[in-house]
């Protein structure tokens, strides 16, 4: 069959974006519409599923069948969907409050059963929408709206969560590096089975700079470290620091100091997430946060396979259904 | 295996029989009551049946709260109703004789086991002393003692099982018992035995011989004089089976989605009493029926929604707390304009209320229990075998407005069962259901154009050119799109209740049992139907001037409902709920209605509304026949 050859401005659908100037979210839909021709899917075969939140508008912004549903649902309508129509590409849209605050039930079931769709979470790590209160991502401490004193709740971690609930496709990208975001985006989408990407997004309104550390190209590179399946974990301005675990834990070591066998070597595909999980927790300012793909297994069967190879396997079993013999079968008395 | 023996004792004939036996919650009640119904049915007369259980699985064993009891009446004539007073009561222990024995009649049999009536039982009955000691006991009814225990012990004892599974086996020999006084064939049962024990020879075995044993009790011992007898009923022709609510309601989607030519989603998560459905219906995967055990309700109606917009026929089913989880969801239905069907097999509320109980207090939920303006259809079946027509009823309405349909039935129908005719499938309507084709890109997609019936386009992922967004936010007449435009808000709500409204169009108008008018109306819904009609026809035999209407279809309502209750003097609503539908009725039609209300976890007793509605009925006129 010949796909037309579409382009990034063919998944632009004819809606006005209506995010704040200066958004992180306008890079993320820049890079979806760049990435999707790359795919070679279909305009038509692509469903876009979010929740309620700022991130949860993108919908509207893709030439794609979409849908803008319930504050934390969006898993679930995905789960309902992809098990009836696995021929589908779907894509889950959603925030920290919208995955993990309210919708936080649906996010780690969607992750266990790994079902094939993949999560696009934008983590501003406030409520931008309702202009300001805390999410639950906010750092400790941190003055907003809903929390003058501070906030006193301990925040979540996205990966961590997700390595928990048994997630098989778990990455971490942002929006200030859109190079970046475009390869993790195109590996979720290549991944069989749930693939989860935090995407630090800066809310320039109500938490602007909340992530420079991470973001801003001076710091970034002593701030965080990009993964690299079966290489060391080496940052820093002048790729002079590396990461090394010491019994069950991860310190930062001078390259110069240690052995490089000594060095940590990143393993995506092991199946035991002991040490991705080590990885995932690395938060600045001890540690350099890890960007890229923490941990992508394969072989773990979809729940969206599964539920319809049961269909397959009864009808090859049992025969297709005969609904007359269902409701006349056992016993049964005429009445002339 | 041989067949039934013959009774050599008197058998006297009568026209229909209520039973209900009662034992502790692990005495096997509930397995008895249902091979005596199917027994029942399978002799050829109608049947109607109220278990009722507790809620927990095990309550403390002996006590009052852990009775479980099964009521079933079967009849030489056609019956709506498990019956009221007892003919016939059997209870295997204290606790489950103080509970029951208000609604045996005078004169009726009490078959008590003897070996359950000892002081150790008594203390957890909390009785002071044996009840069957009391003297009026022997002076109201008809006492029978039979030592099941030890009976059944001897009779089982050549199978060397061990005691406790031995003793398991007395429900049998209580149901031997039962058998041989109503005349009925063993034949069945011994089927069941076969068909469920057949793996362990000495527990199939043992179960037939105290099932033998009990029916040769009968027709042995000199306490026993004669038997009774009730013939078949004279049903209209067709071939029956006995049928549970819950499964014609899970037949009911499956047929509803061969007729419409779609596989089944079936999204949910477990509550009494709707777990059943999902039980059922995860059978029959080789129909293309696919179950979702979700994460909590929200998750089980969510997953249905997006079942539905990928075009698969999604169903959702729940109980009244779920359905409270499940509001916003359902809003999210109305204003996307997807087909699906959500089920709510009502229970006691509120809150957790009596969820093994029955109860009609959903309804007002049913009609308002979302936010903002979002009415949506609702199809209330009124009885168990009902459940299959009403599941195709409420599919078809789905699909013909692009609306969430709400069934509502209820915990008696969901657990009761019936004679059901089984239906010729390849003589039911068709559901035709058409989708939209791939647009060639000239004209841009309208996903919210209507068509006469204000139902807009079932446009599918994977259809070229008609990609589109759905939401939640308020959409713009025509193409979807989010509008905050004032006009627009106001035509789309009239537009969503419009299309709902004009269901009555096409629904049948609302059938009357009697005269179309009179002295008095009885309007009902739902589960109490039986009680209802029987109570009506009793009145009617009596010379009354009343009639009947039982409404299936309660939102919209049938188009002739205001003028008929305007046509009687008075009109009494009895429902299972403090007045819901008079509330709906009084504020629709401006007519006042007298409801009959009651909320005990019960169905009504067809005595109790035969008296209310004498109480409430306008003196009688003399009736134009007599």
């Amino acid at each position: 069959m010949n796909l037309p050859v579409l382009k990034a401005a063919d998944f632009a659908s004819d809606q006005d974006v209506r995010w704040c100037p200066g958004c992180g979210d306008y890079s993320i839909l820049a890079q979806m519409k760049k990435v999707l021709p790359e795919l070679g899917v279909p305009r038509e075969k692509i469903v876009f599923i979010s929740g309620i939140g700022c991130s949860s508008r993108f919908p509207y912004y893709m030439n794609t069948y979409g849908m803008h549903s319930i504050h934390g649902r969006a898993p679930t309508f995905a789960t309902g969907l992809k098990s009836t129509r696995p021929d589908l590409m779907v894509w889950v849209i959603t925030g920290d409050g919208d995955a993990l605050s309210i919708g936080g039930n649906h996010f780690i079931h969607a992750l266990r059963r790994n079902l094939d769709v993949n999560i696009i979470l934008f983590n501003n790590r406030i409520y931008g929408l309702t202009k300001g209160q805390y999410s639950p991502t906010s750092s400790e401490g941190q003055v907003t709206k809903s929390t003058p004193m501070g906030s006193i709740d301990h925040p979540l971690n996205p990966l961590s969560v997700a390595l928990a609930a048994e997630a098989t496709f778990v990455a971490r990208s942002m929006d200030a590096n859109v190079k970046h975001l475009g390869a993790m985006l195109k590996r979720a989408s290549e991944h069989k089975g749930t693939s989860l990407v935090e995407v630090y997004q800066n809310c320039n309104v109500f938490n602007d700079g909340a992530m420079a550390y991470a973001q801003e190209r001076k710091q970034r590179p002593n701030n965080t470290v990009e993964l690299e399946h079966g290489k060391p974990l080496i940052f820093g301005e002048n790729k002079d620091k590396a990461v090394r675990l010491v019994g069950n834990h991860l310190e930062v070591v001078n390259t110069a100091d240690v052995p490089a066998d000594d060095l940590l070597i990143h393993d995506e595909k092991d199946m035991n997430p002991a040490i991705q999980m080590m990885m995932a927790r690395m938060r600045y300012p001890e540690m350099p946060e890890p960007m890229g793909v923490l941990r992508a297994v394969e072989g773990v069967a979809t729940y969206d396979d599964q539920i319809n190879d049961q269909v397959t396997e009864a009808k090859e079993k049992k025969g297709p259904g005969d609904l007359q013999k269902l409701i006349s079968a056992g016993d049964t008395w005429d009445v002339a | 295996m041989t067949a039934t023996p013959k009774t050599s004792k008197d058998v006297q004939s009568v026209t229909g029989i209520t039973v209900r036996l009662a034992g502790d919650s692990g005495d096997g009640m509930q397995l008895l009551g249902t091979q005596l119904t199917n027994t029942s049915a399978l002799a050829g007369n109608d049947v109607a049946t109220f278990p009722d259980f507790p809620a927990e699985i095990r309550a403390p064993r002996g006590t009052r709260a852990g009775v479980s009891g099964f009521q079933v009446q079967f009849a030489s004539e056609e019956i709506f109703t498990p019956g009221d007073q007892l003919d016939a009561l059997v209870v295997m222990n204290p606790a489950a004789m103080v509970t029951n024995l208000s609604d045996l009649r005078k004169g009726g049999i009490l078959i008590a086991n003897e070996d359950g009536f000892i002081e150790k039982e008594f203390k957890l009955a909390k009785v002071e002393a044996n009840p069957l000691d009391a003297s009026v006991i022997e002076e109201t009814y008809r006492v029978f003692k039979v030592p099941m225990t030890e009976l059944t012990r001897l009779a089982v004892a050549e199978h060397g099982l061990s005691q406790k599974i031995a003793d398991r086996c007395k429900n049998f020999f209580a149901m031997g018992l039962v058998y041989w006084l109503f005349g009925r064939s063993l034949d069945p049962t011994l089927r069941f035995i076969e068909n469920k024990f057949g793996g362990k020879p000495d527990v199939a075995s043992a179960n037939e011989a105290a099932l033998r044993a009990g029916w040769a009790y009968g027709e042995t011992t000199e306490a026993f004089g004669e038997s009774y007898q009730v013939e078949a009923a004279e049903l209209s022709k067709g071939t029956y089976r006995n049928i549970m609510g819950n499964q014609a309601l899970a037949w009911g989607l499956i047929a509803a989605a061969e007729l419409s030519d779609k596989d089944l989603f079936y999204g949910t998560y477990p509550i009494t009493p709707a777990s059943d459905i999902l039980h059922e219906l995860t059978k029959y995967k080789n129909f293309g029926v696919r179950t979702f055990q979700a994460e909590d309700e929200i998750a089980a109606v969510c997953s249905t929604i997006g079942a539905a917009f990928g075009g698969t026929m999604a169903v959702t089913a729940s109980s009244g707390p779920g359905i409270a989880l499940k509001g916003e969801a359902m809003g999210l239905g109305m204003i996307l304009e997807l087909p699906m069907i959500v089920i709510n097999v009502q229970r006691g509320g509120p809150s957790t209320g009596l969820p093994t109980k029955t109860e009609q207090s959903d309804l007002l939920q049913s009609m308002f229990g979302r936010n903002g303006e979002s009415p949506l259809p609702i199809v209330a079946p009124r009885s168990p075998g009902d459940c299959f027509a009403a599941a195709i009823d409420a599919w078809r309405i789905a699909t013909e407005c692009m609306v969430p349909v709400i069934l509502l039935s209820d915990g008696y129908i969901a657990n009761g069962s019936e004679p059901w005719k089984i239906p010729d499938v390849s003589q039911i309507e068709k559901i035709t259901i058409t989708h939209p084709e791939g647009a060639d890109g000239d004209e841009p997609f309208m996903p919210y154009a209507r068509d006469e019936k204000l139902a807009r386009p079932w446009a599918i992922p994977g259809t070229e050119g008609l990609m589109h967004r759905v939401g939640g936010l308020e959409k713009e007449d025509g193409t979807g799109n989010v509008s905050y435009d004032p006009a627009n808000h106001q035509l789309m709500t009239d537009r969503r209740a419009e299309k709902v409204a004009m269901i009555a169009e096409r629904i049948p108008d609302q059938e009357v049992f009697g005269e179309t008018s009179g002295d008095t109306l009885v309007v009902s819904w739902g589960g109490t139907y039986g009680s209802c009609h029987t109570a009506v026809a009793q009145c009617q035999a009596e010379g009354m001037r009343i009639s009947h209407a039982h409404i299936r279809y309660l939102n919209p309502l049938p188009k002739n409902i205001g003028d008929l209750l305007r046509s009687f003097k008075t009109v009494i609503v009895p429902e299972l709920n403090m007045g819901q539908l008079r509330l709906l009725l009084r504020a629709e039609y401006l007519v006042d209605c007298i409801g009959v209300n009651k909320v005990q976890g019960k169905p009504f007793a067809v005595t109790e509304l035969v008296a209310a509605i004498k109480e409430h009925s306008v003196p009688q006129t003399k009736s134009k026949a007599g």
